[in-house]
């Protein structure tokens, strides 16, 4: 169907924007996101992109540019992570207020201090209680098939929200892996071109956008991002209708791999889920049942899809890639929530790994594996894979 | 040449760019200044404001005084928000989706481009994005109450830097940005004064139609916080240009053309008096303030005439 | 002050329409009153260029409109101010250069009127 080649996930990610071409692109370089901005340039200087690429002078200035010509009514993109998402977060949180459709591609990378150029989840999950939906890449192809998808699910009508397409930093970003590329053609004709019905450059009908909202209304703006979130899962169901039929997959809210008869599951977001599946496969061969679910869709959370996935499974483990310090990690938590209304719950455990780029290998999954079917767990204190001490 | 009388219908009629019902204090100097200004532009103008008094007073919810495109996102991007509008403008006018010119007007007031909006407005300078961006100046963050911005002059007292019994207000003199921003090598950057309309508009007319970023800083007297009753707003803003504390220039295509120069230079004091952030300045003991501030007044008058005669350029 | 919409009824994306404030009437923030002279009148359109509210509408004329000194002045002429939205401020009777403007209190409004 499509092209095989052999990129990194930043260079996926271009891709995905190469077919996309935004009308603007706005760009500050931070490692390990800096090779999605700098190919994307290339296509600029090339001609094979006719987008607007502006290079600021700070990531509070990238979202803000990208929000000046969102508002405008181009389609804007950007890329960032750990400390750029950190300094652009006062306006990452009026993006979903204002109702932008905004997608950026967030690789993650740990957040200072100490300051860390490699891949952990703090970055991300700092900014999930403000309205963007969250989607998640295990590899390049995932990567670059989400945020095809992202845009058209942000952009719908019934939606109007920004979206981020997270990947790991380094670990997927960097790592060359086989992508399939599809057709110039098909992938334009799915993405489509953003209305123009908002745009601030209408100026037969001007409109005066953000202004001071007092307390007799701000509250109900912000019920009505919160309806606009919840159409997300249906919005993103059809999506991923229309895009299988370019690429021959499914995107579903979560991936289950071995879950159906596991008596042990583990919860993993982007690249470790792959280093997760190998262990599934290797305790599988030694005759233990277990399995793995790998988060997609973020945000909005979809827990009764999640209940409904676990309910039969005796006990989950947790793995994740940031602290809430003082507090449930975040994953763990929403797991929590999710299994909550359940009459019978699985047990739980809250594991915390790959802080800092810390490598996790798939003998300390099939630990993990152990230590979840021998029932010494200890649900209200997280365990740490890997930690020194 | 532009007119009293055709600027008045352009501010008047049902087709100004920003009309009566909001929220500015009585005798603002910036109702006076924004719809001089937006007059100025013989094309559709789109407004991006900063966070701060014009942006605050004109919209809240459901009330907007803007008959122009508009958007505000925060405090200190709208230098980025403008250079994204501007980017967005061109990309669809390329692409055939949009037709027609516009101007693009960003708007800060001075503790929105001095000091916390600094960054982002130097960063779109110097990117070269086709835009005007116009600083309101009341020196000090007023919108909250008259803080001390990077603008607020020698000597005023602010409630982040009072005047009291060891301090006598503000010990810096403020920043030039009409010098900053000239540095960046755009094709004009005006200061201009609210009560001189032709000048302002003028400048702003040139400010609009220059082929780059311009910059049009324009001294706009406060009444609520430099403290002075509502009907001297334009006394105060004459007073600021008649003592050289605020001179009439511009800078175009580098170049320093000083506007008006007054014959003989009024006194500082005859601006300080009657403001109540200078009042502690003619109490015993603060007589060296105003000394000190006459002579940075006078050297830097000196050293603006010397720029102009040199035809040195930016 | 109307009803109050309900979050369902909102505008998409925080985006009001063009001059809503026009429905918000500033004039009840008076304490003072402008009275203007038209006979004392120039139209020099000071107080028009100055007034921070655009409470002083102004209207073209080719036969013109008398003023000072019995002249005739034609082009644009200015008209009374706009009490639903003048605030009081005074500026244009501080400024103005024949002093044809003058400010009452609001409470002796009734005795006052536009002299022509």
């Amino acid at each position: 169907m499509g092209v095989k080649k052999a990129i990194t996930g930043a260079q996926a990610a271009a891709e995905a924007m190469r077919q996309i071409n935004p009308d603007v692109v706005v760009a500050y370089p931070i490692t390990p996101q800096t090779p999605i901005v700098e190919e994307f340039a290339e296509y600029v200087a090339d001609g094979i992109v006719d987008t607007e690429m502006v290079p600021v002078e700070s990531e509070h200035s990238a979202m803000s540019a990208a929000v000046g010509a969102e508002t405008a009514g181009a389609r804007a993109m950007s890329a960032t992570s750990s400390q750029g998402l950190a300094l652009m977060w006062e306006v990452v949180a009026v993006t979903p207020g204002l109702r932008l459709p905004i997608v950026i591609s967030l690789v993650n990378r740990a957040l200072s201090a100490p300051i860390n150029i490699h891949c952990d989840h703090s970055d991300v999950m700092g900014v999930t209680t403000v309205g963007w939906i969250q989607i998640f890449s295990e590899n390049a192809q995932e990567v670059y098939e989400n945020l095809l998808l992202a845009i058209r699910v942000a952009e719908d009508k019934r939606v109007q929200l920004p979206a981020m397409v997270n990947q790991d930093g380094f670990i997927t970003s960097h790592a060359v892996e086989p992508v399939e590329i599809f057709d110039d053609a098909l992938v334009r004709k799915f993405v489509g071109v953003r209305s123009l019905d908002r745009a601030l450059l209408d100026v037969e009908h001007p409109k005066s956008v953000g202004p001071l909202v007092l307390p007799d209304y701000y509250f109900e703006f912000k019920r009505a991002q919160e309806e606009a979130m919840s159409k997300v899962f249906e919005v993103y169901r059809e999506v991923g209708t229309e895009l299988s039929a370019i690429t021959g997959k499914q995107y579903p809210f979560f991936e289950t791999y071995r879950t159906d008869d596991a008596e042990a599951v583990v919860v993993v977001l982007n690249s470790a889920a792959g280093t997760a599946k190998a262990a599934v496969d290797a305790a599988r061969a030694q005759g233990k049942k277990v399995g793995m679910l790998k988060p997609i869709l973020f945000r909005p959370f979809p827990y009764s899809e999640v209940r409904d996935a676990l309910r039969h499974v005796p006990v989950l483990g947790v793995l994740d890639r940031s602290m809430d310090f003082g507090a449930y990690a975040p994953v763990y938590s929403e797991f929590r929530n999710a299994l909550w209304e359940l009459d019978k719950r699985p047990a739980l455990q809250s594991y915390i790994y790959g802080l800092g780029g810390r490598d996790i290998m798939t003998t300390e999954i099939e630990a993990v594996f152990e230590e979840l079917l021998s029932g010494k767990l200890d649900p209200e204190h997280q365990r740490y894979i890997g930690l020194r001490g | 040449m532009p007119t009293l009388q055709e600027i008045a219908l352009k501010t008047s009629g049902a087709d100004a760019r920003i009309v009566s019902g909001h929220r500015m204090c009585s005798g603002c100097g910036i109702g006076s200044l924004i719809k001089t200004v937006l007059a100025a532009s013989d094309k559709p103008v789109i407004v991006i404001s900063a966070t701060g008094c014009l942006e605050v007073v004109t919209t809240i919810y459901p009330f907007t005084a803007w008959n122009t495109p508009w958007m505000h996102v925060t405090f200190e991007n709208a230098a980025s928000v403008a250079s994204g509008v501007e980017a967005a403008y061109k990309a669809l006018k390329r692409r055939g989706r949009i037709d027609g010119d516009v101007n693009i007007l960003a708007v800060g007031g001075d503790g929105g481009t001095y000091d916390i909006g600094f960054q982002a407005l130097s960063g779109a300078l110097e990117r070269g994005h086709k835009f005007m961006y116009l600083v309101y100046d009341n020196e000090g963050y007023m919108n909250t109450g008259n803080q001390r911005s990077g603008a607020t002059p020698f000597g005023a007292s602010t409630t982040t830097v009072p005047a009291g019994k060891v301090s006598f207000g503000k010990p810096q003199w403020r920043k030039n940005l009409v010098e900053i921003v000239a540095a960046h090598r755009i094709p004009y950057v005006g200061q201009a004064a609210v009560h001189n309309t032709l000048d302002l508009y003028k400048k702003a007319q040139k400010g609009f139609n220059a082929d780059g970023p311009t910059v049009l800083a324009v001294l706009q007297p406060c009444t609520t916080n430099w403290s002075f009753d509502s009907a001297l707003t334009m006394q105060y803003s004459k007073l600021a240009v008649e003592t050289n504390f605020w001179p009439l220039y511009e800078i175009e295509n580098g170049v320093v053309h000083i506007n008006t120069k007054p014959s003989n230079r009024k006194p500082i004091e005859e601006f300080l008096k009657g403001q109540t952030r200078f009042r502690h300045l003619f109490k015993p003991g603060n007589e060296h303030v105003i000394v000190e501030m006459q002579k940075m007044i006078d050297d830097e008058w000196v050293r603006l005439l010397k720029l102009e005669e040199s035809g040195i350029q930016f | 002050m109307s009803e109050r919409k309900t979050w369902q009824e909102l505008e998409l994306g925080l985006a009001l329409p063009a001059a809503t404030s026009l429905g918000y009437k500033t004039g009840g923030w008076r304490v003072l009153r402008p009275v203007w002279n038209a006979s004392e009148c120039t139209h020099c359109m000071i107080c028009v260029s100055y007034c921070p509210d655009m409470a002083i509408p102004v209207r073209q004329t080719d036969e013109g409109v008398p003023g000072k000194g019995g002249r005739v002045f034609k082009g644009v002429v200015r008209l009374g101010t706009n009490l639903d939205y003048c605030k009081g401020c005074g500026t244009c009777a501080h400024e103005c250069p024949t002093k044809c403007i003058s400010m009452i209190r609001e409470e002796e409004a009734e005795q006052a009127a536009c002299k022509l």
